[in-house]
């Protein structure tokens, strides 16, 4: 039975203002607020890679479940901003971890990136031990680049998040997940080598707004669980109207989804498990099922359930 | 009610107020709808026509007018 034995989340110093952003972009801190539910978000320093985001948010996660790197049977790295085609981050936060033969593999998938790494995890860790996941994305990398355009500028945040899955201990038991993918949008999502983040944000949501209720409900149904009955939703941090959509589209209150995307805009890969961190922070009430759900560029998405 | 007064009723009621776009107006460009509105008009148009659209159809184009939606709508026997 796999566990999610530990969060934790690491995120730069450096706060990025909705009327910093917006006067890059010509609108306004307000407008930014409106249309996505963002007041802030983190940029990493110039000097920072994503690999040195996600070495901050592994070593967190470690520490906090009081276990060795050494004790890892693998590390799984997600990011869609790493910066070089290959080797991915993950090779770089094994070595710096101490590591020299624990396979580390490279999830390269924005935003969903995390959620596929938890459910891969959860079915691989019988047999192969703890698994690290990190998400880690330097998404200011991106948005800066030129030229900056206003519907992406606005929306994205660096940070890391990170979660050990446990074959045998942890705060909730993985009930189960579903993972899909619909590569006939690949091209309404997407960021190529050197290249602008390319975004058909009518399509993103369209689809979004129907994929991911669905694929909850799905999974629920194949537990014998309704959405009334989750404590708790750790959804990707994409934005906050969409947020409040999938909420609606279930029947549950919005205030069940867990939210800060506030403060940290959209982290991509990283912001479900730095909002789980948050979340996770106060305790994991007895008893409570958590779904875990994530919706991002290929289309990749679907949902995780945990009971504690 | 016919379709092109049935396509209006539930802008109208997306929107929250009377509107009256020209029939290749894109509701998009024009401000009329945002991205999570045309996520209520496809809810919309299913349940008022009793269709199923499946997610290889939901190119927003294929919603941005009125006269886009009567064609899918059509070529759907609507």
């Amino acid at each position: 039975m796999p566990f999610l034995r530990e969060f934790a989340a690491y995120l730069p110093d450096r706060v990025v203002s909705n009327a910093e952003i917006g006067s890059q972009v010509g609108c306004d801190a307000g407008w930014i607020r409106n249309v996505s539910g963002i007041e802030q978000r983190r940029f990493a320093a110039e000097d920072e890679s994503v690999a040195d985001l996600a070495l901050r948010a592994a070593q967190a996660c470690l520490e906090k479940a009081k276990i060795s790197a050494s004790a890892l049977g693998m590390i799984m790295i997600a990011s869609g901003s790493a910066e070089r085609q290959f080797p991915g981050p993950a090779a770089t936060v094994a070595h710096r971890l101490g590591l020299d033969s624990t396979p580390a593999l490279d999830v390269p998938m924005a935003s969903a990136g995390t959620l596929y790494a938890m459910a891969l995890a959860s079915r691989l860790c019988e047999g192969i031990g703890e698994i690290l996941i990190v998400g880690a994305e330097k998404m200011s990398s991106v948005v800066l680049r030129p030229p900056m355009e206003r519907g992406v500028a606005i929306l994205f945040g660096d940070g890391a998040g990170a979660c050990l899955v446990s074959p045998t201990e942890g705060k909730a038991r993985v009930l189960g997940s579903t993972l899909h993918t619909d590569g006939a949008f690949a091209e309404d999502l997407k960021l190529g080598f050197d290249r602008p983040l390319e975004m058909n944000g009518r399509s993103v949501i369209l689809q979004a707004s129907r994929k991911v209720p669905r694929a909850i409900s799905d999974l629920l149904d194949r537990h014998g669980r309704k959405a009334a009955d989750v404590g708790t939703f750790l959804m990707h941090q994409a934005n906050q109207n969409l947020i409040d959509r999938v909420a609606q589209a279930l029947d549950v209150p919005a205030e069940r989804f867990y939210s800060n995307i506030a403060r940290y805009g959209n982290t991509s890969s990283a912001s479900m498990l730095i909002a789980a961190a948050e979340w996770a922070e106060s305790g994991w009430p007895a008893g409570e099922s958590v779904c875990f759900t994530a919706f991002g560029a290929g289309f990749h998405w679907g949902a995780l359930l945990a009971e504690a | 009610m016919d379709k092109r007064t049935k396509i209006n009723e539930i802008l109208n009621g997306i929107v929250g107020k009377t509107i009256a776009p020209a029939e290749d107006e894109s509701l998009f460009d024009s401000g009329l709808l945002d991205s999570f509105a045309l996520a209520d008009l496809v809810s919309a148009l299913e349940k008022a026509f009793e269709l199923k659209i499946p997610d290889a159809d939901l190119n927003p184009r294929k919603f941005d007018s009125i006269e886009r939606i009567e064609s899918y709508l059509e070529a759907h026997g609507k």
